[in-house]
This record gives structure tokens, sequence and C-alpha cells, in this order.
């Protein structure tokens, strides 16, 4: 029977045989491995050049069979701009924690949401600076104890948490924004979908796409993989509501 | 008729960086070196290059970056504020070994400061302004020709090298308008992109990465240490030094960019009046044409340094002379530019008349 | 020998492009030049002026501080300039516009109604050009024809028509000054 069983999982082609250096229950690694699915199954890997960031995934481009370069903080975006003016035909994405975009490098994605170039961020919001120690974020909700806001933030103090892709998608340069959530199988296939969108946004020259994706962070969150799962379920997503806000025609 | 134009020095730059194969660049405004960007915006999509206006010197920079890791040429060009934005991506730019090539026009400072000429940049230049262990090749033209024709060579150095090279200007430069003649022309279809850039593997057996990571000490100061066995071969090879009435001078004025041109008319007053009087003009500041300077050493009774800076280069004369002859200094800051006849002033109140 | 000019007035009143016809025409005969306009905040609320250095050794500073000549259009410029003048320095300036007159007895002072004879010759927009032919009248950086050659550099396609008017005003700028 052994000869005639389907392969039905393995290892895509794009993924480095190597073993990630995340913390148990981080979802940085479903993101990993879904940009790498897309990329053999889209037939991109001899084109793409992934534009790491600076954070937990700053040793992105380890896991990846890929070229890739690693970008200053913040500026994976003007970045991925000046690799994808040179060579247009190639697949260019940025992969940027929430620190990263909507903090440091706040200019940097919004000029290139607004510019619209077709180029790709994979946004992975998990509400904290996971690399750092777990300090408060941009996205870090109020109430929310960091090592930063050891009293739970307050809006008083530290503003509010910013929407990244609902901002975005008032821009009119993008072609596809959307929240998706890594926090269970059906969300994970719902993800894989959004990508596939927004990396066939790219594609097609369509235009500039992002996928924000809700992640978790175990370790500072003090909670274990299980109860991060539920806290984004609970918690997270009521402020970040999962959807497409933004689908220009001719994206798939 | 020769083939000179009459042309303003920032547009002059930009022409001539597009005649060394330049096909990218990225800025954002800033006086004076404005009419750079301008005319980049009008002649590359000519040339089959692109212009990309930036959103911020801190994305120009490391949309150039960007660009630099896939082997293209590519600059871009600011002036005295916004090159402190850069420093960032220049740190970055250095550490992970890609060539380009930054162009400042200099301003009077520190802060907003004015629009004035100005050297005062000249420690970020030569010295430092990002982190980390790393240098540019800084190349000082004191005309609009020069500057065409050492863009030239700043390309070639950069894709040499792998390096920033930098090419320090001055409001005059890149306002006034002299004839210019551009002389070479890079045909950019013999420039091969090179293997290490990150283009897709295409067919390529192994991925390519550009980082300037390396998060084990050991090896990251192995990495240092090649960076810095090519700063070393830089040094030994590429330093350049105009030398100007130095065959029989008894005293040399040291300047470079703006300041030398100047000092050349002070040169010319004080042969007149029979003071064997030269000048020193280094080209490239780094490397800085230390050993060029030191072979006047038992034969010059003593050197003036000049400059539109607080005693920036003259820390480079002092670190090559030490007190092997008698060191002067005169500079103005903020944008004031010195006369001739005031630098002559200069030289004979702190050398006598020179006889 | 060196000869150098400010030339100073309103945006729009040529004063840039005549500093550039000394320029080209200069390089023309193979002189040195430079060519430098004022620039930045220095240049809004109308007012231009550009620095001219012909020259037959390499020019240090394209910088005047002490100008050996000016030509200017109007009391803004002449009020700025007046004092910074070299001694014995020559100052051309439009007695259309300027109804001062100067207070320094060491210049070689032309007060030529510019925009008079412009508009005789049948448009204000010749102005700079008389300025400039006065300007030539006294002194010589460059010949006549070298400076007619840059105008047929400068004024191509329809502008080409232009060129006849615009010798003209410059003779009769010089016309002037030989009549004094």
């Amino acid at each position: 029977m052994a000869e005639q069983m389907n392969v039905i999982y393995e290892r895509p082609r794009s993924w480095a045989n190597k073993v990630t250096h995340y913390c148990p229950g981080c979802t940085h690694g479903i993101a990993h491995r879904l940009i790498a699915e897309l990329v053999d199954e889209m037939g991109l890997l001899d084109k793409t050049i992934g534009v790491w960031p600076v954070g937990c995934s700053v040793l992105g481009y380890e896991y990846f069979s890929f070229d890739s370069v690693e970008a200053a903080h913040g500026r994976a975006p003007a970045m991925a701009t000046g690799i994808k003016v040179t060579n247009p035909d190639n697949f260019v994405f940025a992969y940027q924690g929430d620190g990263d975009i909507a903090s440091i490098g706040m200019a940097e994605i919004v000029h290139a949401a607004a510019r619209g170039w077709p180029i790709t961020v994979i946004f992975i919001n998990n509400g904290n600076y996971g690399m750092t120690g777990g300090q408060m974020a941009p996205t870090t909700l109020l109430g929310q104890k960091t090592t930063t806001s050891p009293l739970g933030r307050t809006s008083q103090t530290n503003g509010f948490p910013i929407r990244v892709a609902e901002m975005l998608a008032q821009l009119d340069g993008p072609a596809y924004i959307a929240r998706v959530s890594l926090d269970s199988p059906a969300n994970i296939r719902k993800a894989k979908s959004a990508m596939r969108k927004a990396f066939n946004a790219q594609v097609r020259g369509i235009g500039f796409s992002l996928v924000e994706c809700l992640s978790t962070c175990p370790t500072n969150w003090r909670l274990t993989p299980v109860e991060s799962m539920e806290r984004v379920r609970k918690e997270v997503m009521p402020y970040f509501p999962l959807g497409e806000f933004k689908v220009a025609p001719g994206v798939l | 008729m020769s083939d000179k134009v009459l042309m303003k020095g920032a547009e002059a730059l930009a022409e001539g960086a597009i005649q060394a194969g330049c096909r990218y660049y990225f800025g954002y405004p800033i006086t004076p070196q404005n009419e750079t960007p301008e005319y980049m915006s009008r002649r590359l999509p000519e040339v089959g290059g692109r212009f990309v206006q930036a959103e911020s010197e801190v994305a120009s920079i490391n949309m150039v970056y960007g660009a630099a890791c896939a082997g293209v040429r590519v600059m871009t060009s600011s002036s005295s504020p916004g090159i402190s934005l850069m420093q960032e991506g220049i740190s970055y730019i250095s550490g992970s070994n890609v060539p380009c090539v930054i162009m400042n026009a200099m301003r009077g400072g520190p802060g907003l400061g004015n629009i004035a000429p100005a050297q005062a940049d000249y420690f970020q230049a030569v010295k430092g302004g990002g982190n980390g262990d790393y240098r540019r090749i800084v190349l000082a033209p004191s005309s609009i020709q020069e500057g065409v024709d050492l863009l030239v060579d700043a390309f070639e150095l950069a894709d040499k090298y792998r390096m920033v090279v930098m090419i320090i200007v001055d409001g005059l430069i890149a306002q006034m308008m002299e004839p210019v003649e551009f002389k070479t022309r890079i045909d950019v279809s013999t420039l091969k992109t090179p293997e290490w850039a990150t283009v897709g593997r295409h067919g390529r057996d192994h991925a390519n990465v550009i980082t300037s990571l390396t998060l084990d000490a050991a090896g990251l100061e192995q990495w240092n240490l090649k960076l810095q066995a090519k700063y070393a071969q830089v040094e030994r090879t590429e330093s350049r030094i105009e030398e100007y009435q130095m065959d029989d001078a008894d005293y040399a004025i040291i300047a470079y960019g703006t300041m030398a041109r100047i000092a050349k008319t002070t040169v010319r007053i004080a042969r007149a009046k029979g003071v064997k009087l030269g000048l020193l003009r280094p080209i490239t500041v780094w490397p800085f044409p230390a050993k060029q300077i030191q072979a006047y050493v038992g034969k010059l009774k003593g050197t003036l340094t000049v400059e539109l800076a607080y005693r920036q280069l003259f820390e480079d004369v002092r670190l090559a002379l030490c007190d092997k002859m008698p060191l002067g200094w005169y500079g103005r800051g903020g944008g004031v530019v010195p006369g001739p006849q005031e630098i002559l002033g200069a030289f004979e109140e702190q050398f006598g008349k020179g006889r | 020998m060196e000869y150098n000019v400010v030339i100073a007035g309103f945006g729009g009143q040529g004063v840039m492009l005549i500093g550039e016809l000394l320029a080209h025409a200069g390089m023309d005969e193979g002189k040195e030049v430079t060519w430098l306009p004022s620039y930045g905040p220095e240049q809004r609320g109308g007012t231009a002026n550009c620095a001219v250095v012909v020259a037959d050794e390499p020019i240090a500073s394209p910088i005047l501080t002490e100008p050996q000549a000016a030509i200017v259009f109007n009391r803004q410029s002449f009020d700025k300039f007046e004092p910074v003048l070299a001694k014995g320095g020559l100052l051309v300036l439009d007695s259309t516009l300027i109804d001062r007159k100067s207070s320094r007895v060491d210049l070689d002072l032309v007060y030529i109604p510019a925009t008079d004879i412009a508009m005789e010759l049948g448009n204000s927009k010749f102005t700079n050009m008389v300025l400039l032919g006065a300007y030539l009248g006294k002194v010589n950086p460059i010949s006549m024809a070298s400076l007619h050659g840059a105008l047929s550099v400068f004024l191509t396609g329809k502008k080409a028509a232009l060129i006849e008017v615009n010798k003209r005003a410059l003779q009769a700028g010089v016309d002037f000054v030989n009549k004094e």
C-alpha cells in the first residue's frame, strides 16, 4: 500500500531545511510556512526577494531558500521599493512586525501604500515588541501590561492602539488589504487565502498589498500557547476585527 | 567650438552620474541641491532609468540600499541635514558590503543652519556619522568639471570595493554655472549584474542573502576584519592629491573643494609678491593623502590649513604631520567664504611675509 | 584679466538671462566663466540676482563680495549693491524705475532710462538688453559678436525672430553710453 500513498504534506521547496528559533506557540512559524507554501504553489521561488525586518523575525532570511535582504528597523517598505524598481518582474515582499510597521516605520509603510507599487507586506501584529523583551507597541491594547506599561496601557499616557489595515485602506494606492488571524486551523486557511490574493495583487501588477496577521507572543504575554490563541480570539479580535478592507478589481 | 556646455553644478553632476552609468536615483528635496533630483526626474526616464521622490531622506537611503542590493548603479543626493538623516542607511549599506554613491552639497550648520557653502560635514563624511567601524571613500571636487569627472571614478570605485562613495561639494559648486564637458560615457549594457546581487535565484543553486547582521561575536569580528582589510587596501591605493606650485615651495596651503580653488588664487597672488607658496589639495579626503603630504616634511617651513569649518580638515593634517613642521590654520564658518586676499592675510599673520 | 558683475532686479525682468548670456559668450571665447545665482529664501519676495565672472585665469570664487560692477533693475537692488561695489566700480541702473541718485562719489555711474528706451523699441521686456548694452559700452569682458552668438543659442524656435530686436536693444544701450 505504501507506494500508493499520496503526499498531502511536505517541506516546501522554498523552506530552507532549518529549525526556527521562535518560541513554542509563537505564530511566526505559521506565517513563514504560509509564505513558503505560496511561493512554491505560485512558482515564485526563482524570482522572490524577501525583505526582513528588525524584530523577532530578523533572522527570517535563514529559513527560506529564495534571495533575501535584511532591512533597518521600519525601513523594509523603502528597501523593498528600491529592489522592486530595479527588477519590476521580480516578486518582492516585506515582512514586518508591529513596532517596525506602525511605530518607527510608519512613514515608510504609509508612503509605500500610497505609491501603490506592487509590493507585498506581511505584517505580524502580536501587540508588543517581542525581541526586545515585551515592551509596549503601537498595537498594544488598552489595559494590556507590558514591560514599559507595567500598570497597563492607558489612553491618557500612551494613546490608542493603531489599526494599520483600516488606516492604510483609506489610501487610494493599495490593491488589497486584509486582516487575518493565525489562531486556529480555520483561520490559518483563511489567512493563506488572503495571502494568496495579496501575492496575486503583485504578480498581476495590480498594486500594493498587505496582510495583517493577528499573532501570539506567549513568552511575553506570560501565557501558554493555548491561552495565547484564546487571548487572540477573546481580547485582540474585538479591537482588531478580521476581514478584507480593500479589494481592487482583478485581485483573486 | 569645444564640446563644453554651460551648466549649473547640481545639474551637471546629475548628468555626470548618468554618464557614469547611474540609472536609479532616490531623493528628497533640500536646498542647495534641488536641481539634482529635478534633473534626474527629467533625464532618467529618457535613458531607461527610474527616479523616485522618497518620503524622506531616511526612506531615500533605504531605497538606495534596496537598489544597491540588486547590483545596479544607484545614487542619492542631499544636503547636510538630509545627510544626517541618512547615516543609519549608510551604516547598513557599509555593513552589508554593497555599493552606492551619495552626493552631499554641504551647507552651514549645525542644525538647520543655512544654505550657504560650508565644509562643516567633514568629520561626518570622513570619520563616521553612522554606527560601527566603517569607512566611505570621500571625493572632494573643487570645480564642476572635476565633479563630473570624479563621478565616473565614484561609481567605478563603489563597484570595485563594494563601498559607499561620497562626493562632497557645497552650495557654491551646486548652484553656480561653469563650462563643463562630459568626456566619459559608460555603456550600461556592459555592466554585469554581480554574482552576489539579490535579483532572484533564476536558476542559481543557492539563495543570495544581504545583511549587516551577524549575531555571533566572533563571526562579526571576522566580518569586520574583512572590511578593515578592504579599507586598508583603499588607503594604500586610492588616495589622491593635487600638488600645485609645490616644486620649489617653502610653504603650502592645505585645502580641498571650494576652499582650494580660492586658495589657488592666493598662491598666485603670493607668488607674484615673491612668496614661494604652494597648494596641497586633497582630492580624496578619505583616504586622506597623508603620505603625499608627509613627503614634504623637511622641505616645507610650514603649512596653513584653510577650510570652511573649524579645525576638521586640520585634525587630519595634524595626524599626518604631527609636530614635523609649524601648522597654521584658518577657517570661516556658518557659510562665510573668505576670498584669496583674506587667506593671504591669514598666512602672513601666522608665517610673516614668508620670505 | 578678470571682469565681474552683479546683475540684480525683479524676477521676470530677465536678470538671470543676461548673466547667462555673458557667461555663455565668455565660454565661447574660451575664457573661464562662472555664473552664480541667489538661491533659497533670498530669491523669494520677487528679487533675483546673479554674479558673473569672466576671466583669463581659473576663477577662485564665484562669490562677489566687492563686485567691480553692478547692473541694477530696481530700487531694492540699488540699495543692496550700491554700498558693496568696489572703489571706482561701475554702476549701471535703470533710471526709469529708480528715482534715487547714488551718494557715492567714487563710482562710475550710468543712469540710463532703460525701460523708456525699451518701450521705444516696442516692449519693456528688452530693458535687460538695453542695460547689458550700457554695461558692455563701458567694459569689454567679451566681444559684442560673442554676445550675438550667445543670443542665437538662447533664442531658438519661435523666439529666434526676437534676435534682431534684442541686438538693437543692446546697441541702444551701447549708444547711450557713448553719447554720454
